[in-house]
């Protein structure tokens, strides 16, 4: 019995199935064909993706590789597997953190076959009975992240909760922990939210630069950012002002899209790109600044994203794109930042966003801007380059398997000896924040970003 | 797989390293070569007494095993073309030791290779043999395959540095053969009788590699020739001289045209050949070799000469070489890479040869390899699913192993034989070579467990057959 002859006995048994559900089914398994076949063919299957992925890392199995993913997609496509059975698990437990696509030797889209197989897999779910939680998961990927008002009332909740007492209350009583350990895990580590008197921008507003103006740019605030860290984008405000920029804070600017293309909501994710480049091309700004690097590598692919739409939006799309720069990038081009204060918070490691580093290429950018802060001691940690194991919400739908790629991390952050440890993107920033609660380390080491430590040196707070 | 085999599985190693789902099993189904088998179960063995136990089961029940690494191989080496059980060995892996007295590492099967060049560099020392696949390939994939890279010509093969093994046989008994002695000739020689072996006769379930002291310092450089042989000439020119370089690379014309149109990079487009030579040592002698080298091949009418001056310059002319691969499957998806190798006087005949092959056969094919010990990669570029095309190159690949034998060399240098040169042993080895190559295969694995239908051509089997 040779092992193609049972490949053959398994498609016949696949195609078998002659009911209503088989034949809706190989529709889908024809769409993931079309949008993803010539790509998967692309992979060589050298396996070159292995020892840079985190979750092949953990896993140690071969279906938690980029390779083993790829070639799951291929024998779906192929009819070979169950979307759903088969195909949907090992897809659920990619980050998506793209460092593979910076380790294949031959260019194989990765991200592009991950999107376009959530996509699918997406619109072929079983839809008669979802889970509580996927419910609630698309009503709030649905109803709350586009509308930046309703985060923001979000944001003042959070913030009444956190000012009232409430939450040292729910803390001392556990309560939240007896509910979901993973909920109170993560409200533990939420930053404090600042209330809206410190917030200086308004949406439709325009700051003028200190000094000479070097140029124009328009800032991107982001949904979680603007909710949760307003503090962070005011003083990204501030940061790109010192260095000779016109910030301009677009109006009707929306979330990027990612969480919802991420979780193969692709139609909403089109309308959220749709609405973004509208407001940033009436600003008429030279670039287009971001400081949440899982945000900028959406924004960098809204050309993609929008390839296949009607009129002019391949055109704009791809305008958009080409004004697109993380505010490392901007510092660190405008710069030197008018440093007015010392260093003292000890030593420096930083942490890179996968998003920031294998989708938009940003390595050196923040590691030459902490280096030049004056008195700071910058320490290189063993493989920052891999993925922390937040991935945008991962870490809230696989705990478990988040957690065993933090405490690795965890282990190569102890060993740079570093006391404040910056990333580049809000997800990360509150990974790396759980890893440190979860060593115990709360009151020896902090988790910043970028330009919290960068303003904190210019004297700004 | 039947369900009272499973349940002795069980008793042998964790629910939890034995992978039965299909779309676990399909993908231990391939390797980096061709083709797709789906095995019957994947079982992720810790120990030596696992791997023992689950011999004995397979053995008994007559189950085909498969040993797999990081499943890197060019050949079809992990495969499990008869189905049955694969063993990932790649999870098996906690062993990685430097005895710095001795000048030893020992080593489980599943450290990747690349973690051994990085601990013995700490140490000041160096284990030399470097496929490109060093960082994710495991050393008990590079012994069974016997691999090796760019360095071999100087540094020779895996078998080079293999002094030790622990081996479990077909039989589920567990043997040692050699030990930490360099010398050793108590016996046959049954260490480097299973590295290369290619899973054939048992698996390794720990090794014991030599390493040698870690050169201090290297030179490289770049020669563009207008014309191929004049390349040859500096290759065998250099190596008469009585300079022996730690590497020797060549990249043909198509090579050559294939990596400056995807990356520009100021690569001459008109040269017949690139090569890279790297020599390596104490810095004074290096200092004086790669002038020599450089001078050899400007008398053999290099067009230019450019030795790095840096680390940087060094990895610049390193990066063309990197470039190859992406390069090339811009060309097209489905990627050829062979390895018939000759001996170097031969080089100048065999590019011939090769050129008039792809010419036959209208084939994309570049070439590329590792001259200074005449083992040259010859690429078809083509698409797996132009099956008309693909009936083209399973003719072509025939011609080259015929190109080689005739010219004195070999089916395969370092990718090994496994499924895809199967076929062609005998016009290598003759009937009676390849009998007592089977007769060997017979006493260790009288079942024919281990790895079956590698190797040996199956009956009636002439030809590769690509799909």
């Amino acid at each position: 019995m040779g092992g193609q002859q049972r490949n053959q006995d398994q498609n016949r048994s696949a195609s078998g199935q002659g009911n209503k559900q088989g034949r809706a089914n190989e529709n889908f398994i024809r769409q993931l064909f079309e949008r993803t076949y010539e790509e998967t063919n692309r992979c060589i299957q050298c396996g070159y993706c292995l020892p840079v992925c985190p979750t092949y890392q953990s896993m140690g199995k071969e279906s938690a590789s980029p390779r083993g993913r790829i070639a799951l997609v291929k024998m779906a496509a192929e009819g070979k597997l169950d979307l759903h059975r088969h195909l949907a698990e090992p897809i659920d437990l990619c980050l998506g953190c793209r460092a593979c696509e910076t380790a294949c030797p031959v260019g194989v889209p990765y991200g592009h076959i991950l999107e376009e197989t959530k996509h699918v897999l997406y619109q072929s779910a079983p839809h008669s009975h979802p889970g509580r939680s996927d419910r609630l998961k698309k009503a709030i990927l649905h109803h709350v992240f586009p509308y930046p008002g309703r985060l923001r009332i979000i944001g003042r909740m959070v913030r009444f909760y956190q000012k009232s007492g409430l939450d040292w209350m729910l803390r001392s009583t556990r309560l939240i922990e007896k509910v979901s350990p993973t909920a109170a895990r993560f409200e533990a580590v939420l930053p404090r939210v600042e209330s809206l008197a410190a917030k200086p921008y308004d949406f439709g507003s325009v700051l003028p630069a200190v000094g000479e103006k070097k140029a124009s740019v328009a800032f991107f605030a982001g949904c979680v950012m603007d909710a949760l860290m307003s503090r962070t984008n005011r003083l990204t405000i501030e940061l790109l002002r010192l260095v000779g920029c016109e910030v301009v804070i677009p109006a009707g600017q929306k979330c990027c899209g990612a969480l919802h293309a991420h979780q193969g909501m692709r139609e909403m994710a089109i309308k959220l790109a749709q609405a973004n480049i509208e407001a940033f091309e009436r600003s008429g700004s030279d670039f287009y600044i971001n400081n949440a690097g899982g945000c900028g590598a959406m924004l960098i692919e809204y050309d993609r994203l929008l390839a296949e739409e009607d009129g002019a939006w391949p055109v704009r799309a791809r305008d958009f794109v080409s004004k697109n720069r993380d505010i490392s990038q901007i510092l660190d081009r405008f710069g030197p930042l008018p440093f007015r204060k010392k260093w003292h918070g000890g030593i420096i490691t930083y942490q890179d966003s996968c998003h920031l580093r294998h989708v938009q290429g940003v390595a050196d950018e923040p590691r030459r801007l902490l280096r030049s802060v004056p008195g700071a001691t910058f320490v290189e940690m063993e493989q920052s380059e891999r993925c922390c194991g937040s991935g945008g919400i991962y870490n809230l739908l696989h705990h478990d398997e988040s957690m065993q790629i933090l405490d690795d991390k965890m282990e190569k952050v102890a060993a740079t000896r570093a006391t404040t440890i910056v990333t580049a993107n809000p997800g990360c920033l509150l990974q790396m924040k759980l890893g440190v609660e979860r060593k115990g380390l709360g009151a020896e080491v902090r988790v910043l970003h970028l330009v919290e430590v960068l303003a904190q040196a210019c004297g700004i707070d | 797989m039947q369900p009272k085999i499973i349940d002795q599985i069980y008793h042998i190693v964790p629910r939890e390293r034995v992978l039965l789902d299909l779309h676990e099993r399909y993908t231990y189904s391939y390797d980096a070569s061709f083709g797709e088998y789906l095995p019957d179960v994947v079982i992720q063995p810790r120990d030596t007494g696992e791997i023992s136990r689950l011999l004995k089961l397979a053995n008994q029940e007559k189950i085909p095993v498969y040993p797999r690494g990081s499943a890197t191989s060019l050949s079809g080496g992990p495969l499990p073309v008869k189905g049955g059980m694969v063993l990932d060995m790649s999870q098996m892996n906690s062993r990685l030791e430097i005895d710095r007295e001795n000048m030893l590492a020992i080593v489980s099967p599943g450290v990747i290779t690349a973690d051994i060049h990085r601990r013995a560099e700490e140490a000041g020392l160096f284990y030399p043999p470097d496929p490109s696949s060093s960082h994710v390939s495991t050393i008990g994939g590079n012994l069974l395959e016997n691999s090796s890279g760019p360095r071999g010509l100087k540094y020779g093969t895996t078998k080079e540095y293999v002094i030790g093994l622990e081996v479990v046989t077909p039989l589920g008994e567990v043997i040692r053969t050699g030990g930490k002695t360099v010398k050793n000739v108590t016996g046959y020689d049954l260490t480097r009788l299973i590295v290369g072996s290619e899973g054939t006769l048992g698996i390794v379930t720990e090794a014991i590699l030599c390493l040698i002291p870690k050169p201090p310092a290297r030179r490289t450089l770049l020669a563009a020739f207008d014309r191929l042989e004049n390349s040859g000439y500096a290759i065998t020119g250099i190596l008469s001289e009585g300079i022996l370089p730690a590497a020797m690379e060549l990249m043909d014309q198509a090579c050559i045209r294939a990596v400056e149109n995807y990356r520009p990079s100021g690569l001459p487009v008109d040269a017949e050949a690139l090569i890279i030579v790297e020599v390596d040592g104490h810095e004074a002698a290096v200092e004086e070799e790669i002038e020599k080298c450089a001078e050899i091949c400007r008398r053999q009418g290099a067009g230019s000469v450019r030795v790095a001056r840096d680390e940087k310059e060094r990895e610049t002319i390193w990066l063309a070489r990197k470039m190859v691969s992406p390069a090339i499957t811009q060309m097209g998806p489905t990627k050829i890479s062979e390895d018939a190798t000759v001996p170097r006087s031969r080089i100048p005949d065999m590019m011939r040869r090769l050129r008039e092959i792809a010419d036959k056969y209208c084939l994309n094919l570049v070439v590329f390899g590792h001259a200074g010990d005449g083992n040259l990669h010859p690429n078809i570029i083509t698409d797996k699913r132009n099956e008309e095309e693909m009936k083209r190159v399973e003719e072509a690949v025939t011609e080259i192993f015929e190109a080689a034998i005739e010219l004195g060399g070999t089916l395969s240098g370092e990718h090994g034989i496994g499924i895809l040169k199967a076929p062609y042993m005998e016009m290598e080895l003759g009937p009676v070579g390849l009998e007592m190559m089977k007769k060997i295969k017979n006493a260790w694995d009288p079942n024919h467990i281990l790895n079956p239908g590698k190797i040996f051509p199956e009956p009636g089997q002439t030809r590769v057959e690509l799909k």
